[in-house]
């Protein structure tokens, strides 16, 4: 990745010194072409064409930009490519700030960035009494309801957290599906009879849409708006993809490697342990990767449907009440959370597989 | 000398859509304990089959192959240096190299002393907490040979171990190969398709045709050891090359012919 830039920089640089007039003139036309966006005339056409201005935009900025690169030092290069990964999305969102507060985009359908911001600091630190519910369970209140109700009151206030109730469905049901995934997802893949047996069957509920067996699922648990479910349906979008990926992992092994764990005198649990299960795992966890993100998808379409609390809830909720910035403020809600969970199972991967560490790590 | 190797009248033949494909047939070879034999002949002739008959990966269908046990009963029979990225990814070069001892359930400690005795001979003791994936391809074989020469077994096994090497790397291998194998004298089987490697490396070279894959002829190597790469220089050497090479001719011909 560190060299691509570099071999670009060459020409580039030839190219600034040959036509030096770029630069130059390129700089009053953006200034005039602000000018000329200012205007009336600029603001009726923009309407009607305002992803053609927004491409030409994007691409009088990529032109500049590139102009700077060849004169950073080379040691601030890192820190240079970083300040364009997160100045052009905070470019953006400026973006969509100005456009929205002068009425350009309409703010029912997309509020400022600034207004979501303070959407989401009310949604944190407020309780909403009709729903009975609040954004993270005011952990702020825990040390007083310890010591008024227990532990029961710290209970309590976990219960009524919007992202308490979607994450600890999210990981039950990811645990819970997972687990026996890898199981058989084993199995399968050691097994040609079991294999066979199966196949067919896991790839016909591999292709069905969990969220389909919603319903069913409703019927089958004693109590439809409870918890059961959510977390089998979250549980059961998991298991298959991970037992498919974990016997295609088991499948796949080089062959070699059986035969030098057979030549070494590796009896059947040593050839599990250190041969097929190590050689198996970066595939098992590319499934657990997808069938995490998979599983946030089926929690929150999940509390779309039928829940009374979690971050899908407080989408659609604020979506039928029109508080369009609590909508958008859940959302960012919900990248938090898969950030967050991302970020959990990587650090399993790392811990897990050491060797898959870059060398220089 | 006793006996350590014996094949008579092996043949292997694979089931295929065509009906049969003979691997081997009527290949016959006596080693002797404490020998290296290095196998040459055109791809495709069935010299790796017989390894890993030898290694017990497969089986015979057919006629006899065997290792004679020597008087040690925990002495693993035969361990394989197979080409190159049989090391574990998984696990750092001195659990690679402790691998055969761990299976054997020797304790930590012990397999580790062994295994750095090994590591150390190699020239790998700067990087034993590696893994793999971190070494070259000439330190990763390096790897695989310490492996299977830590497990000291009776016959030691060796699949083409040099042949995704580059040529000086491979050269200064087969220099460190015959300094270690000129320590231990363990009975060695090479397989190689390079003739200057087998008469530099071997006391007797095999040669064998292609389908079906058996002897052709043999030829007993007297240079001088202690040899190191002045050896490769000498008329004798030469000649024995050409000899080598003379006998081959006809069968890398024929095999091509075959495939074409």
């Amino acid at each position: 990745m560190s060299t691509a830039p570099g071999d670009r920089r060459r020409p580039s640089a030839a190219r600034g010194r040959r036509g030096a007039g770029l630069p130059g003139w390129l700089v009053p036309a953006v200034v005039l072409a602000l000018i000329v966006a200012s205007s009336q005339v600029f603001f009726e056409a923009w309407q009607r064409a305002w992803l053609v201005f927004a491409g030409v935009a994007f691409v009088c900025l990529v032109l500049v930009v590139q102009e700077i690169e060849p004169r950073v030092p080379i040691r601030y290069r890192g820190l240079y490519g970083k300040v364009l990964a997160l100045g052009f999305p905070l470019l953006l969102l400026t973006m969509w700030e100005w456009l929205s507060t002068s009425g350009v985009l309409n703010a029912r359908w997309f509020p400022p960035p600034s207004q979501i911001a303070v959407a989401l600091w009310e949604l944190t630190v407020t309780y909403d009494r009709f729903n009975r519910t609040s954004l993270i369970g005011r952990p702020w209140l825990v040390p007083e309801r310890l010591a008024s109700e227990g532990w029961a009151g710290v209970a309590a206030l976990a219960r009524e957290s919007h992202v308490w109730a979607t994450l600890s469905r999210v990981a039950f049901g990811f645990v819970l599906g997972a687990t026996p995934g890898v199981v058989i997802g084993m199995v399968m893949g050691l097994n040609r009879t079991v294999r066979m047996m199966l196949d067919a069957t896991m790839s016909a509920f591999y292709v069905l849409p969990k969220i389909a067996i919603f319903p069913i699922l409703m019927l089958v648990f004693a109590n439809p708006f409870g918890e059961g479910p959510k977390i089998a349906v979250v549980a059961i979008s998991a298991f298959f993809l991970v037992a498919i990926s974990t016997m295609a992992g088991v499948q796949g092994i080089d062959k070699v490697y059986l035969e030098a764990g057979r030549n070494f005198g590796a009896n059947r649990w040593q050839m599990f342990r250190h041969v097929i299960l190590p050689a198996a795992l970066p595939i098992v966890f590319s499934g657990l990767r997808l069938a995490l993100g998979t599983a946030l998808i089926v929690i929150v379409a999940v509390e779309f449907v039928r829940a009374d609390r979690g971050v899908g809830f407080l989408i659609f909720y604020n979506w039928q009440v029109l508080v369009t910035p609590r909508m958008y403020a859940a959302l960012v809600v919900v990248m938090a959370l898969g950030v967050l969970l991302t970020t959990i199972l990587q650090w399993i991967e790392r811990r897990v597989m050491p060797w898959r560490r870059s060398p220089e790590g | 000398m006793a006996l350590k190797i014996v094949a008579t009248a092996a043949q292997k033949r694979f089931p295929t859509r065509n009906g049969w494909m003979t691997a081997i047939e009527r290949f016959d070879l006596e080693v002797e304990e404490g020998e290296f034999v290095c196998v040459v002949g055109p791809s495709g002739c069935g010299k790796s089959t017989f390894l890993r008959i030898l290694a017990g990966l497969d089986h015979v269908t057919g006629g006899d192959v065997h290792i004679v046990p020597g008087p040690d009963p925990t002495q693993p029979l035969n361990n394989v240096v197979f080409q190159e990225y049989a090391v574990f990814p998984w696990k750092t070069v001195l659990d690679n190299v402790a691998f055969g001892l761990e299976m054997r359930g020797i304790p930590r400690a012990e397999r580790y002393r062994r295994a750095r005795r090994w590591i150390t001979k190699v020239g790998l003791t700067r990087f034993e907490d590696y893994f793999p994936s971190q070494l070259s391809g000439g330190m990763k074989q390096r790897v695989s040979i310490a492996r299977a020469l830590t497990n000291d077994p009776q016959v030691l096994l060796m699949d083409e171990p040099l042949g995704a090497l580059d040529a000086q790397t491979r050269t200064v291998l087969q220099e460190e190969l015959l300094t270690i194998w000129e320590e231990t004298r363990k009975t060695v089987v090479y397989i190689t398709h390079s003739i200057e490697e087998a008469v530099f490396l071997a006391d007797r070279v095999v040669i064998m045709t292609a389908h079906p894959g058996t002897v052709k002829s043999e030829f007993r190597v007297d240079l001088p050891r202690p040899r190191d790469l002045s050896t490769m220089a000498t008329p004798a050497f030469a000649a024995l090359t050409g000899a080598v090479w003379e006998a081959l001719r006809d069968e890398v011909t024929r095999a091509m012919a075959e495939q074409a």
